[in-house]
């Protein structure tokens, strides 16, 4: 199954009403067994493979067998996504193992401001200007087109 | 009803609906212009804004970026290229608002902490004339901060799947849904809506039917609920027939655009024929859009069809000869080759981990390592997908600056239907917006829905009789399910009802087989379209009939509605066209050709909320003067 979550690693998140990988999935596949306190994917066969629950898991507990349909066993692909990089380890079949390390992002995690710090535009509704538009074309002016 | 769900009303002046690119480039946009003028805005998703939408994985490159600013591109350059790569069915004012806005959208990515690759000069990389290259595993994280940052979280709905427009008259009023978590029903009043629920996966059967079937190229979680909701409030229609087959690596879609334009690597067949070349004559049979350079999308799809229709397939991508080729230069020093294929090497690899992950587990578990050995490339099943290389969506209007008179009616980015708008897959014959045009998309329609609820400032009549009937409709699966469950010793099986997945198998099984599909080799003609027509009207019956033991099961059952209005808009534009046009994404075979004189038109199509009537007809294409 897809995204498969490891008994031993998954506490449930400490049983807050929703789990990390419930809030990240975007098809609605994560599901908090109350009982165990072990999350699941509820439908394997409808996983996409993105690895959003996999990358928000605070245990790690979230790992990846691919398709069972077309995917030769055995390896494997983990991500470990900090707050301004991701690193991921690849294991092949035969036994290699590759490591990759990537940025992510080049701000603080919440800093994004909506305008980007670029000055506002003239504020005219009726203008084809969006708000934050000429400056961020980096242009003096909006194209346009003689009818 | 077999529980009791709350109703909930939320009363606002913009609601946007849907929370992938468009949508959140929409809340940056609309946050700023209604605090102008002391509006609310409301979004609703039916994910959690951080991974929702068709970037939920992330992103290896941008690929809309025109370089305006920097005197590389114009938007008149990108609207003959779009208009070429379409075979001539494009809105050129809409083509061309977008590209004279990307730019400031990918600026602003950048700002908020998107990393883009930089060459020596601190200039943007180019993977090809028009696609910039990224960091992007959190792409769509920094695009929704900016979003949530903008809205607040107070005014942003997650978790709740909207099925259903609300009308008033001619004019929209809102929309309802259910949280797939809570037994709540929501009942959303609004002065202007805009669509931005994206593109419809899963429509026809995929080449994968175990557990791969969720490893579509596009997300199965897109289902088709944007074409579903304009549809149902009156929206006029355009390009349904335009469907999309990407040509990627083989099973597990990983993205060839980097090989191709970047890496320059070449395709050949299982006996190193190069089909681009040793098919170059195909090409004068689709002039005048085969001797355009690039070549369309779909042409070069057609081409490599071609190659294995007559049984000279598999298709490799040759890796190892394009990186070989890219080292080359480094050969007489072995640090600096050993270096470059290391750099090279990790390039590869991240393509597919920022947005395939499926991908580099495939080649890890074949043990194939790029450098090495070529991989197997394929043509996937149909997508609908009109912010990519397909082009269906809602007719919208154009640019008051630019548009002709024919293409304006009051508000850009506005559908037929008063107050409904419409980005990202959710318009129509705007392709290759990608996912930052689809974003500066969003934010040109949410600017034009201000604009229409400071000039249109009521708050629209919603029938309250309505909604409880639209309440009852939308639990109705779970009501059927429950009364009859107890029928049979297991209730997976039962006469009274089908159950989604199975309904899904049924619609892929009738589109993929008569609608040209991978196993009919993209090819049909009008009595196969017929016989489709009769099955579906069958499998629309029976939707009446769907049932669900839970809230995630109801939220499959109204995907599976929403996939069938697509499906249906699909099959009426394809029967209609009669003539061949796009033989890479589907093949009329009893109308092989391409017919200029008749078929250089859009084909539009509108379905009356008052009769259920449908009606498709032409609408003529107007071309700006560029290119």
């Amino acid at each position: 199954m897809p995204a498969i979550v490891l008994n031993e690693k998954c506490d449930g998140c400490k049983g807050q009403d929703k789990t990390a990988c419930m809030y990240a999935c975007p098809n609605d596949l994560m599901v908090l067994d109350k009982e165990k306190m072990k999350a699941y994917n509820r439908d394997p066969w409808y996983c996409w493979e993105c690895l959003c629950c996999a990358k928000a898991c605070p245990q790690q507990a979230i790992d990846l067998r691919g398709y069972a349909d077309f995917v030769p066993m055995g390896a494997s692909v983990t991500p470990l996504r900090g707050s301004d990089n991701i690193m991921w380890t690849i294991k092949f079949r035969n036994g290699m193992v590759k490591r990759f390390k990537f940025p992510i992002r080049t701000t603080e995690e919440g800093t994004a401001v909506p305008n980007g710090g670029y000055p506002e535009g003239d504020g005219d509704l009726n203008s084809p200007a969006l708000f934050t538009e000429p400056a961020s074309l980096l242009l003096d002016a909006v194209p346009t087109l003689k009818k | 009803m077999p529980m009791n769900f709350e109703t909930v009303e939320v009363t606002t002046d913009l609601l946007i609906v849907g929370g992938g690119m468009a949508a959140c480039g929409a809340a940056v946009e609309a946050a700023y212009w209604a605090k102008k003028h002391g509006l609310k805005v409301t979004l609703v998703d039916k994910a959690a804004l951080d991974r929702s939408g068709a970037v939920a994985m992330g992103l290896s490159a941008i690929n809309q970026y025109l370089g305006i600013g920097k005197g590389k591109n114009t938007p008149e350059q990108y609207v003959e290229y779009v208009r070429n790569d379409l075979m001539g069915i494009a809105r050129d004012d809409l083509v061309y608002n977008i590209a004279r806005h990307v730019d400031s959208t990918v600026h602003l990515f950048e700002k908020w902490g998107l990393p883009i690759w930089k060459d020596e000069n601190g200039e943007y990389v180019n993977e090809g004339r028009w696609q910039i290259m990224i960091n992007g595993e959190s792409y769509k994280v920094i695009v929704a901060e900016a979003a949530k940052n903008a809205l607040g979280m107070d005014n942003i709905y997650e978790r709740i799947f909207i099925i259903e427009p609300l009308l008033d008259g001619d004019r929209i009023a809102g929309a309802v849904g259910f949280s797939v978590r809570e037994n709540k029903f929501y009942v959303f009043k609004a002065k202007a809506v805009l669509a931005a629920m994206g593109g419809a996966v899963g429509v026809f059967k995929p080449r994968s039917t175990g557990e791969g079937l969720g490893r579509s190229w596009y997300p199965p979680f897109s289902t088709g609920s944007s074409a579903y909701f304009t549809i149902r409030a009156g929206a006029e229609m355009t390009c349904q027939e335009v469907r999309f087959i990407p040509v990627r690596f083989k099973d597990a879609y990983g993205p060839v655009g980097a090989w191709f334009l970047l890496f320059k690597s070449r395709a050949t067949n299982a006996f190193g024929g190069e089909y681009m070349v040793e098919r170059r004559d195909e090409l004068q049979n689709w002039a005048p859009y085969g001797l355009v350079k690039p070549i369309p999308a779909n042409l070069r799809n057609y081409l490599g069809m071609l190659d294995v229709m007559e049984g000279k397939g598999p298709i490799f991508m040759r890796t190892e000869e394009a990186i070989a080729k890219l080292a080359e230069a480094y050969k007489d020093d072995p640090k600096a080759f050993k270096k470059k294929m290391k750099e090279l090497e990790a390039e590869a690899w991240e393509d597919f981990l920022d947005m395939t992950i499926s991908q580099a587990l495939l080649w890890a578990a074949t043990n194939i390592q790029p450098e090495e050995r070529s991989s197997e490339i394929a043509a996937a099943e149909p997508y609908f997908i009109g912010s990519h290389s397909g082009a269906s969506g809602a007719w919208v209007s154009g640019p008051e600056d630019i548009a002709p008179p024919e293409y304006f009616w009051g508000y850009c980015n506005m559908t037929t239907v008063k107050g409904l708008f419409a980005a990202g897959d959710a318009s129509g014959a705007t392709s290759h917006k990608f996912s930052s045009g689809s974003h500066a998309e969003g934010r040109i329609a949410a600017k034009a829905a201000i604009k229409f609820i400071v000039e249109n400032n009521t708050q629209p009549n919603v029938d309250m009789a309505k909604v409880e009937e639209l309440k009852a409709r939308t639990y109705k699966p779970l009501e059927l399910y429950e009364q009859h469950k107890d029928y049979t010793t297991n209730p997976e099986v039962n006469p009274y009802y089908i159950k989604p997945k199975m309904y899904m198998f049924r619609l892929q099984k009738l589109m993929d087989e008569y609608v040209g599909g991978v196993s009919s080799n993209f090819s049909t003609n009008k009595p196969s379209l017929e016989r489709a027509m009769e099955l579906l009207t069958f499998l629309k019956e029976d939707s009446e009939k769907l049932a669900a033991q839970d809230l995630h099961e109801l939220m499959r059952c109204w995907e599976n509605i929403h996939r069938t209005w697509q499906a249906e808009a699909h099959i009426r534009a394809v029967m209609f066209r009669e003539e061949t046009r796009w033989p890479g994404y589907y093949f009329r075979a009893d109308k092989p050709k391409l017919d200029e004189e008749n078929w250089l038109c859009f084909v539009n199509m509108k379905w009356d909320p008052n009769t259920g009537e449908w009606d498709v007809f032409k609408k003529p294409i107007i071309r700006l003067n560029v290119g």
